[in-house]
């Protein structure tokens, strides 16, 4: 038999665990990449000639980056990586790629997504104002480019997240005006039995809570946002919200951080024509895998925060399931042990998972309670006024056809980003479950395609 | 269970079949429209969105003619305008010999009240000064232009249903019958739908239809390549295409208002009527990007951002089936549209409701009628 093509879309935490246990049965996975270096998200390396510490850049998960981008490099020589390379399509067993202005096609007998997450954001009054980006937005800045989104910066949404970027922007010596969380501080306590299933993670938690806390950054829990005001010339200038009692504040500040969790970048597992379904806690669609990664497609793969938004860690342990998933359907020995082990060490991290969602629940209710004039799409301008007269002047309750009525979810991200808030949206004015609305299907590009980009085949003519 | 019981049924809640009830209700008849999914979802709601009437089948120019005339005055007829733009629509050439073909079509189309203005390479130039160097004569019809394929037969459907049209989506017929003088259509749930009258729209499905009346037609199912690009300032006023012989340089482009370039053309990809689904293939989408760049070469910077396809049907002779049943008195046909059925739909509505209502239309549809395939059948079995 041929050698395997096997192809492993991402190099996060998934993706590299992944190509390190097909290296290690002596597979050559192509590894796509559509960063520039390796590391994902949440371990993004610096640019070149960057030269900050590991403890400067990643702070208590150094350590987790370091072995990672060891491993990465480790790996380099055995495996055929195409960094800054978009994986766009995908038609039968064929991956379609965009490199720069350069597109190309590689054909896979297994295909690994592990696509990672993107933020998961619900819309408030003056989110499309110069100033606000969302939390992975504002992360990347500093990781990335050692810089601030603003001077002065408020950290508002819920989850983890929210404490972590606020802590590093605090660390890395920006004004962290406020941390303001939408999630009432009683379902944390109510969920410490599924989150002590992780008491590492959990400590970890508290003690960058507190440290947020004693460096006099102001917390407040259980906030219901207003508005971000601003003015076009300059941008954002102030944040209004209420307290969890119910008094109106505002705060001054040049930019704000907005995000609440994650959610899995989908897009390939829904061109491969995977299966979704329906998680009723976190009232959205995941693409349907098995423990070990297989999706409902024979011969494509999930891994990681692309799939389930179970966190880093989680990422690498699943990354690896998904590759011993793969090895052992193409006919290779897999130890047994290892993968039950593996599969032990994921089951805590959905039981955790569940903790953080219950402790930090998606706001779905702020959705009815936005304003006709609030921005719903941001790249198309598309008002909840404009999108609830799609709903109950012209009788859409899916959200393609509410779509297609109203253009919410048509621009750039492709509803990405306004998908979820859309959804939630409809669910309420039409009165019915969120889950009946559906989901926005995937349509290739995953990002924008330059009509300039002519095939490998036309370059060689 | 007892049947619902109105003068008209129309089956198929695409475009042609809003119409076709919107304007059988003006006449004052009684109208069930039955739809499988949603109003206008199928090819209806993912063509590109043309209102063109040059480069048809000469035959076809009445029809589509009286159909632009009731693009005009969308607005007064159903409230809203579907994004319909009156822009002008050009055709242009890169070969020499094609040039011929588009004079000789120029001159045969005044026949049929459809002016259309020829460009040279110099005045196409002058004119429409965003032409690549390879494109080298043009034909320009003034008075088509484009509209929005999401809303146009959704505003019908609602129109229709404003007006007193029983209009039952997700309704899926799976048999029909004229047992007696009535009509009877049975939904997979077991609803009842009886009328005098029925009106077969239902697409790329109507096939299946017209084969429980013993009218069997080769119809075959193709799904058009459809993408559109980021926004940008609103320039590309007409709508743009070529003409030529050769398949692959097919490429049609369009601005809407908003900014976002929609353009399609050239290899049709897989459709699944059972499925009701129908892919955008990627593999495709190279010889689109290069034929654009041929076309209009300022858009090389611009950015794809979605692709996207529908079921459309396709009939060997390249027209559709329109008319009365050769076989079932009462029973009308009005589907296969061969990728060219949005400009047509309202006026398909339209003569279609006159030749139910007055037993015969003003519009000459002869060409499309269905006994050309009862023909063709009994010759192929003769021979």
């Amino acid at each position: 038999m041929a050698e395997p093509r096997i192809v492993i879309v991402g190099a996060g935490p998934a993706g590299v665990r992944a190509a390190e246990t097909l290296v290690a049965s002596g597979v050559r996975p192509i590894v796509i990449d559509e960063g520039g270096r390796d590391g994902g998200q949440i371990y993004r390396r610096q640019p070149e000639g960057f030269r900050r510490s590991y403890a400067s850049l990643y702070g208590s998960e150094a350590g987790r980056a370091e072995d990672m981008h060891r491993s990465f490099d480790a790996l380099r020589d055995r495996i055929d990586y195409r960094p800054e390379t978009l994986a766009w399509g995908i038609w039968e067993k064929q991956l379609h790629l965009l490199q720069g202005s350069r597109t190309s096609a590689v054909d896979f007998d297994a295909l690994i997504i592990a696509s990672g997450a993107t933020d998961r954001l619900m819309p408030v009054r003056g989110w499309n104002r110069a100033g606000v980006y969302s939390m992975g937005a504002a992360q990347i800045a500093l990781k990335s480019q050692a810089t601030a989104i603003g001077k002065r910066v408020v950290f508002m949404g819920s989850g983890p997240l929210l404490y972590l970027v606020a802590a590093q922007y605090s660390k890395a010596g920006a004004e962290v005006a406020a941390v303001l969380d939408t999630s009432p501080f009683h379902l944390r306590v109510k969920a410490l039995p599924q989150l002590i299933a992780r008491p590492d993670v959990l400590l970890k938690g508290l003690a960058l809570t507190l440290k947020l806390r004693r460096g006099g950054i102001e917390i407040q829990t259980g906030i219901t946002p207003v508005e971000i005001e601003g003015r076009p010339e300059i941008g954002v200038e102030t944040i209004r919200f209420r307290t969890s009692k119910g008094k109106v504040r505002t705060i001054a500040c040049d930019a704000v951080a907005l995000g609440y969790h994650l959610r899995p970048e989908a897009q390939l597992a829904d061109l491969a024509r995977c299966e979704f379904r329906f998680d009723a806690q976190t009232r959205q669609f995941f693409p349907v895998k098995d423990a070990d990664g297989r999706s409902s497609v024979a011969g494509v793969y999930l891994a990681g925060d692309g799939a389930l938004t179970l966190g880093a860690d989680a990422a690498e342990v699943a990354g690896r399931l998904a590759a011993l998933a793969v090895l052992s359907d193409l006919g290779r020995q897999v130890a047994g042990v290892q993968v039950a082990r593996l599969r032990r060490r994921l089951r805590i991290f959905e039981r955790f998972r569940r903790g953080i969602a219950a402790a930090f629940p998606w706001p779905a209710g702020a959705a009815a309670a936005l304003g006709e004039d609030t921005v719903v799409c941001r790249c198309e301008n598309i008002t909840a006024g404009e999108l609830r007269a799609a709903v109950s002047d012209n009788g859409a309750v899916e959200i393609n056809r509410a779509k297609a009525f109203s253009r919410v979810g048509m621009g750039r991200c492709q509803g990405r980003y306004c998908g979820h808030a859309a959804a939630e949206v409809i669910a309420a004015c039409a009165g019915v479950p969120v889950e009946a609305v559906g989901r926005i299907r995937a349509q290739a590009p995953v990002k924008p395609l330059i009509i300039g980009a002519e095939s490998d085949a036309e370059q060689a003519a | 269970m007892k049947p619902m019981q109105a003068d008209v049924i129309v089956i198929g809640g695409g475009l042609m079949g809003t119409a076709a009830a919107f304007f059988l209700r003006r006449r004052g008849r009684s109208v069930i429209l039955l739809e499988r999914g949603l109003v206008g979802q199928q090819a209806s709601g993912v063509n590109f969105g043309n209102v063109r009437r040059q480069g048809r089948f000469l035959p076809q120019l009445p029809l589509a003619n009286r159909s632009r005339e009731i693009w005009g005055r969308l607005k007064e007829l159903l409230g809203e305008d579907a994004e319909f733009l009156a822009t002008g629509h050009i055709r242009v050439c890169y070969d020499p010999r094609q040039i011929g073909v588009i004079e000789a079509y120029a001159q045969k189309a005044r026949d049929y009240g459809l002016d259309l203005e020829l460009l040279n390479a110099n005045s196409l130039k002058a004119r429409f000064g965003f032409f690549g160097p390879e494109a080298i004569a043009g034909s320009y019809s003034p008075n088509d232009g484009h509209a929005n394929p999401r809303l146009a037969a959704p505003a019908f459907g609602r129109a229709a249903a404003r007006t007193g049209v029983a209009v039952f989506e997700n309704t899926e017929i799976i048999s029909i019958a004229k047992p007696g003088d009535d009509f009877q259509a049975i939904a997979a749930d077991g609803r009842m739908f009886s009328a005098p009258i029925a009106l077969v729209t239902a697409g790329a499905w109507g096939g299946a239809l017209s084969r429980q009346f013993e009218e069997p037609v080769p119809i075959a199912v193709h799904g058009p390549q459809m993408a559109v690009t980021e926004p940008l300032p609103y320039r590309l006023k007409p709508v743009i295409g070529v003409s030529t012989a050769i398949p692959q340089e097919v490429v049609y482009l369009r601005q809407v208002e908003r900014g976002n370039i929609v353009f399609g053309g050239g290899a049709r990809g897989p459709a699944f009527a059972d499925i009701r689904r129908a892919y955008a293939v990627p593999g495709h989408l190279g010889n689109q990007l290069r034929q654009i760049r041929r076309l209009v070469p300022a858009l090389a910077n611009m950015r794809v951002i979605r692709t996207w396809s529908g079921i459309e049907s396709y009939l060997p002779d390249d027209i559709p089936v329109m008319g009365p049943s050769a076989r079932v008195s009462g029973l009308y046909y009005a589907f296969g549209f061969c990728g060219h059925g949005f400009q047509l739909g309202p006026g398909v509505g339209d003569v279609m409701a006159e030749l139910i209502d007055r037993g015969s239309t003003m519009t000459p549809i002869e060409p499309f009628h269905i006994k050309r395939f009862a023909v063709e059948a009994a010759r192929s079995v003769s021979a």
